[in-house]
């Protein structure tokens, strides 16, 4: 009565072999190593760059114990900190000839040590999160109103220009608030002007409001446009904090969304928060200024070459290598930019930079542009603090309506690049940060000796417990106890969930929860002897009937375990996602594992006068 | 080797008033400690800013506190963690100044005091997301408390999911007393140590809950309080060796997990000391009040259908 069919043990070998494997790669542990990835769009890592790092090495004679070439990625390993330190210099100075421009990203990493075969079934060491290997962690919040204000402001600037192209007179368009106000004379005017409005600007929902004295069309966004504005925002500000992430040269960042307005950027490594924060809160920002024309004279930019600078001057050398005076007061910043999208000129057919800008900057630039024509603009990029005068065209007629294009001798990728950077410069969305973490390395490897002491001690102070209480018995659900544990690290490590400290704590916590199983079906057997059954028999009842209380008790956990999952967040969700993946490990290993070794050991003997669980014997 | 024989039926339920009477006093003290003291939630929920340092020697704490108050730094707390090298400097949030400028400017007037001091780690939490994870985490207690009553009474009766729900939210507020009284940090893991024993302890309820019922099938001649008696006796050994695993593991990670697993551990035992109790000498009285009887549980319905096979 107490055989399993051939299947059930198979099943249980399956599992453990599966259950093995995936363990496996845990025990290697991990080897430095050097990634190199890309830092362009343009510059993909493929075999030849493997080659290619393989020859630089070769030629610096730094021996290499293993490579590894993922889609993304490049990974070299080596045998010791020393020489991967010594190959990151080498593969950086090498790949990288123009340090201003870097092609590539070469970054410190950890990678595991098993075998390559391993690597290729996925079976990786367990995902470690950043207090268990040090690094920061950044929650940035986006505003969502300063998006949706910098959209009003630009569709102010193109209800303004609908409204004069189509002749339509009124006395002011005007935000305020997150809506969007334009007033009239007369009613007849309004309902012309909502006409033009709803069907050239359909992001707008138009109200009337006001008395026969002021007449006012009340514009605010739809629903649906805010809807795609706010994903578009955040779209923007991940990709922003890619590009600035990759500067930063981190082997594996995370960046993601979390939420509806929030981004999480994880840097595993880092050390230098003060740094990383600067680098991502960076803005590379554009500023058109006139250039000096009463200066432009040689004797000047002669003086100016040799460090004289005129004073409210700035000199600058464009990308032609013309020598420039630029007057140091700004007339546009990139703040009034909304786009940048790379093109190309209608006239030359030269790649481009097509720009737009708000309502208050399309002004300021027609204003400007009026003044001055005949003269020299310069449109400056400043990045880290230092500009760079991308083009200075001279103005030939007034610009209006807020578009403006950048035009100077790049190629198109250089254009796509200009107006990647000029886009994160304007993020659409001003970010702030809400949540930081930082982890020094010494204290996660810390962490991990501490979580893993806690659970070793506790397993073996069980099973020794287990053991002297219920003899054979015990033994079965020691083993069982050992299989949870396997299971448990092997479907972390095939799930690469992130494993925390509190997750830790959880893989400790499992296994003293779930020797219950394995306690209520020996108390159950033993109370089945006393009360007269067969050895058999009360093996038999013993595992039935805990089965549904086995069961039940685990449900109850798991509702708060997954009420953790839903609502908890950082080291809470750590701690739930292992409390969870651990009660169902338990049900499998408790139940069905445990009684395998009971049905192999005793269940084919006929004639069973005894069973080792301890003493029975009184009633 | 075995540690129960109990051969008669202990009569748990005679002391069901004493018992009701010492959880209430216990209960009603845990909500006083809570109203007067109040939790001292760590900064993941109040918001502000923590520095784990440490000294190559022992740290010198008041002339840490000194030089910080020097540097205009008020509100800080300064406390030795774990060993006596290492400190925990807490600073309220402050909205003018950037954390990234106040680590580094708290470590570089520390290391012109200490050169040998190393940060360890950095936690900032703004104000708005420490509230949303104090909105979360009552959240999270609202929706497994209101799920295992769900569950339970589905599975048995509304009566043991009621009773049930009672001792083991009794036992999250003596935990939450603890806290309040003692003032120990009452962070994120704790939080998460809360949940974790009411789901476990709730296994104490489902046992015996499971234990009645049968009961109730089998023993048909005897009395609610000699079925309810019984199935306590039955499993009190059960309940006894559990949670002596399970504290082990527990003590074994007060032991050896550091200051950081340190409150998740003492509120992981307290919630299994009181775990015992409460659901074995709570739970059970409440649902004899409640006045479970056997038809709750021994279902006529699928004798019927019995019948009808017949």
């Amino acid at each position: 009565m107490n055989r399993y069919p051939v299947w059930v043990y198979a099943t249980v070998v399956v599992a453990l072999l599966i259950g093995l494997l995936y363990t496996l790669p845990n025990f290697f542990g991990e080897a430095p190593a050097v990634q190199i990835s890309s830092a362009r769009l343009t510059v993909r890592v493929d075999t030849e760059t493997l080659a290619r790092a393989e020859a630089v090495l070769q030629r610096a004679g730094i021996g290499i114990a293993g490579t590894l070439l993922d889609p993304n990625s490049v990974r070299i390993r080596f045998a010791d900190t020393d020489t991967q330190l010594k190959a990151r210099d080498v593969l950086d100075a090498e790949l990288n000839p123009n340090r201003e421009d870097p092609s590539y990203t070469v970054a410190l990493n950890l990678v595991s040590r098993s075998p390559a075969w391993l690597t290729a079934i996925h079976a990786l060491p367990m995902y470690l999160g950043l207090d268990l290997r040090g690094g920061v962690h950044f929650l940035f919040q986006v505003d969502m109103r300063g998006a949706l204000t910098k959209r009003l402001d630009s569709l102010a600037g193109e209800v303004r220009t609908q409204l004069r192209d189509k002749n339509i007179r009124h006395s002011g368009v005007s935000r305020e608030g997150q809506t969007l106000v334009v007033r009239f004379r007369d009613a007849e005017t309004r309902d012309r002007a909502r006409r033009v409005i709803a069907d050239n600007v359909p992001d707008l929902a138009l109200a009337d409001a006001g008395d026969a004295s002021s007449l006012r069309l009340v514009g605010t966004i739809r629903p649906e446009a805010e809807k795609r504005i706010q994903e578009f925002a955040i779209k923007q500000n991940i990709s922003t904090l890619s590009n600035r992430v990759n500067e930063l040269g981190v082997a594996e960042p995370v960046i993601q969304q979390q939420g509806a307005d929030r981004i999480v950027v994880q840097l595993p490594g880092v050390q230098d928060t003060a740094q990383a924060k600067k680098i991502l809160g960076r803005t590379a920002t554009l500023e058109v200024r006139m250039v000096d024309e009463e200066n432009m004279n040689p004797t000047a930019l002669a003086a100016a070459q040799s460090g004289q600078v005129p004073f409210g001057d700035e000199y600058y050398v464009d990308r032609n290598g013309t020598p420039l005076l630029v007057k140091k007061q700004v007339v546009l910043t990139g703040d009034r930019l909304t786009d940048a999208q790379p093109g190309f000129d209608n006239q030359t057919n030269e790649p481009a930079v097509h720009l737009t800008l708000d309502a208050a900057g399309a002004r300021i630039f027609r204003d400007v542009t009026r003044e001055n024509v005949g003269r020299r603009m310069a449109i400056l990029l400043i990045e880290k603090g230092k500009g760079e005068v991308i083009t200075a065209p001279v103005i030939r007629t007034e610009i209006g309506g807020g578009r403006v294009q950048i035009s100077g001798r790049m190629n198109t990728q250089e254009a796509n690049e200009l107006a990647l950077l000029l886009r994160s410069g304007a993020l659409a969305a001003p970010m702030e940060i809400v949540e930081e973490r930082t982890v020094g390395p010494s204290l996660g490897a810390e962490n991990i000796r501490k979580g893993f002491l806690s659970t070793a001690w506790g397993f073996i102070a069980i099973a020794v417990f287990i053991i002297l209480y219920y003899q054979i018995f015990g033994l079965f659900s020691a083993l069982a106890l050992a299989t949870n544990l396997l299971l448990l690290i092997a479907v972390l490590s095939l799930l690469q969930a992130t494993l925390t400290l509190p997750g830790l704590a959880a893989v400790a916590l499992t296994l003293g929860m779930a020797i219950d199983a394995n306690v209520l079906i020996n108390e159950r057997i033993r109370e089945e002897l006393r009360a007269g059954q067969t050895p058999q028999a009360a093996i038999h009842a013993g595992y039935d009937r805990a089965f549904g209380t086995i069961v039940d008790s685990n449900v109850t956990t798991l509702i708060a375990g997954l009420a953790l999952l839903i609502f908890g967040s950082g080291p809470v969700r750590g701690f739930a996602v292992v409390h969870c993946l651990g009660i169902m490990t338990s049900i499998f290993s408790a139940v069905v594992v445990s009684r395998s070794m009971v049905n192999l050991w005793y269940g084919s003997r006929r004639k069973l006068e005894a069973i080792a669980i301890g003493n029975t014997s009184w009633k | 080797m075995e540690f129960f024989r109990i051969r008669r039926d202990i009569p748990f339920m005679r002391y069901a008033l004493v018992f009701n009477i010492i959880s209430l006093v216990t209960f009603l003290a845990a909500i006083f400690f809570l109203a007067v003291r109040g939790l001292a939630f760590s900064i993941e929920f109040t918001g502000g800013t923590v520095m784990e340092l440490t000294y190559a020697d022992a740290a010198d704490v008041p002339r840490i506190r000194a030089t910080l108050e020097a540097a205009g730094h008020h509100d800080v707390q300064v406390q030795a963690f774990g060993s006596s090298r290492d400190v925990l400097i807490r600073m309220p949030h402050d909205p003018k100044v950037t954390t990234a400028d106040l680590s580094r400017s708290v470590v570089e007037k520390l290391k012109a005091v200490d050169p040998t001091v190393e940060l360890r780690r950095v936690e900032f939490v703004g104000p708005q997301v420490g509230r949303e994870l104090a909105e979360n985490g009552a959240l999270a207690l609202l929706v497994t408390s209101l799920g295992i009553v769900a569950y339970l009474a589905l599975r048995f009766e509304w009566k043991f999911g009621v009773a049930a729900i009672i001792a083991n939210l009794h036992d999250v507020v003596i935990i939450l007393g603890f806290f309040a009284f003692f003032q120990w940090e009452f962070s994120l893991p704790v939080l998460a140590a809360v949940l974790a024993v009411l789901g476990y302890s709730v296994n104490e309820s489902v046992i015996i809950a499971d234990r009645i019922r049968e009961n109730f099938r089998k023993m048909r001649r005897a009395s609610v309080t000699e079925i309810i008696d019984n199935a306590i006796t039955r499993t009190i050994s059960r309940t006894i060796i559990t949670h002596g695993t399970t504290q082990t593991v527990v003590l074994s990670m007060l032991i050896f997990g550091g200051p950081a697993l340190h409150y998740f551990a003492v509120a992981l035992t307290i919630g299994i000391l009181f775990g015992i109790y409460s659901s074995v000498l709570v739970m059970a009285p409440l649902v004899r009040w409640l006045g479970v009887k056997r038809e709750d549980l021994v279902k006529p319905v699928r004798e019927k259908k019995q019948e009808a096979v017949v």
